[in-house]
């Protein structure tokens, strides 16, 4: 498969996703300037993590607007699968791909730790290949990363199983305490209605080698190339 | 050069502007920022203080037709300068 991962000016996470998607997984990547207004062949986006343009005005908000958003947006319309990873998370809620918004974490501070994900449906082709009840052990690294929607907007959302992944405490319970930034119900990842855009503020690139204490990222690009592979999920025209 | 010929300063007579906007929290959404300095207003011993909100305040210099610089930085404030989804803002032209 094709992946076309973005580059944004402060984008730091895109050597991690390149890296994960080329030499561990052995597909083929190439970055994607944020100047470029042509995704190429890509069968996939992904939306890495970062600051994009100093997270100035808001996180997101800048990059949202940059040409090669035009092209993700357009590719995510025919239904081409798009991950935004962390800053890419707020790059896609931004552009209006995915609903909902990510503020200052409620603590205000800025987390950097392993937590856990609960996986809420495997109906998606970003979490197909997660196993029943397997909790994924995977890093986070915000300041922004408080998920928020409007009451009906969340209403919607559940209607829609939209919800991919919760934050959970170790035994895979929802509790307050197992929330690393204030997110509305512990919401940690989301899709849009028609299921080929995904957000999530973990990074699962950062998770994806035994290495590197966790492997369970690799799940989350697996169920990704699994959908393009039987075609479960289409390759934007 | 009579000063008035110069199109600098003809620029300058065009009616130049200031838009100013607010920018802040909806109601809805949690504001730790806010609670935070209202915390620490209150720790510094100032009586009464109630909810603090923490926002933003932008000035953009504009020049151009009043009625169409309103139209568009207000557009501008919709779909970029806030986010609508957390954010409420004010814009003021003068």
């Amino acid at each position: 498969m094709n992946f076309a991962v973005l580059q944004f000016p402060a984008s730091n996470c895109d050597q991690d996703a390149l890296h994960v998607l080329r030499n561990v997984l052995g597909h083929s990547a190439r970055f994607v300037w944020h100047k470029e207004t042509s995704l190429g062949d890509a069968d996939a986006v992904i939306v890495p993590g970062g600051f994009s343009y100093g997270d100035y005005l808001r996180c997101g908000a800048i990059a949202r607007f940059s040409p090669v958003m035009q092209a993700v947006q357009a590719f995510a319309a025919n239904g081409g699968p798009v991950l935004g990873i962390c800053n890419g998370f707020q790059v896609l809620c931004e552009a209006g791909l995915l609903p909902g918004a990510l503020i200052r974490n409620r603590s205000l501070q800025f987390r950097c730790e392993h937590i856990f994900l609960k996986t809420i449906t495997t109906n998606s082709p970003f979490a197909n290949r997660i196993p029943e009840g397997k909790l994924l052990r995977v890093p986070i690294a915000h300041g922004e990363g408080c998920y928020f929607a409007d009451e009906e907007t969340l209403r919607l959302m559940k209607v829609g199983n939209q919800i991919l992944w919760r934050y959970v405490d170790a035994a895979g319970e929802v509790t307050d305490a197992a929330n690393p930034n204030g997110s509305l119900e512990n919401i940690a990842g989301v899709c849009n209605a028609f299921r080929n855009v995904a957000g999530l503020m973990p990074h699962p690139e950062r998770a994806s080698e035994g290495l590197l204490g966790s492997a369970d990222g690799r799940l989350i690009f697996e169920s990704l190339i699994h959908a393009l592979e039987t075609k479960t999920i289409a390759k934007a025209a | 050069m009579n000063p008035v010929d110069s199109p600098g300063i003809r620029f300058a007579f065009a009616s130049d502007m200031k838009a100013k906007i607010i920018i802040t929290p909806k109601k809805a959404v949690l504001d730790p920022q806010g609670k935070t300095v209202q915390n620490a207003l209150a720790q510094m011993g100032y009586p009464g203080i109630g909810a603090v909100h923490v926002g933003k305040y932008l000035e953009i210099e504009v020049t151009g037709d009043a009625e169409v610089v309103r139209k568009q930085i207000d557009e501008a404030c919709h779909k970029f300068l806030s986010n609508p989804v957390i954010e409420d803002y004010k814009l003021e032209i003068e």
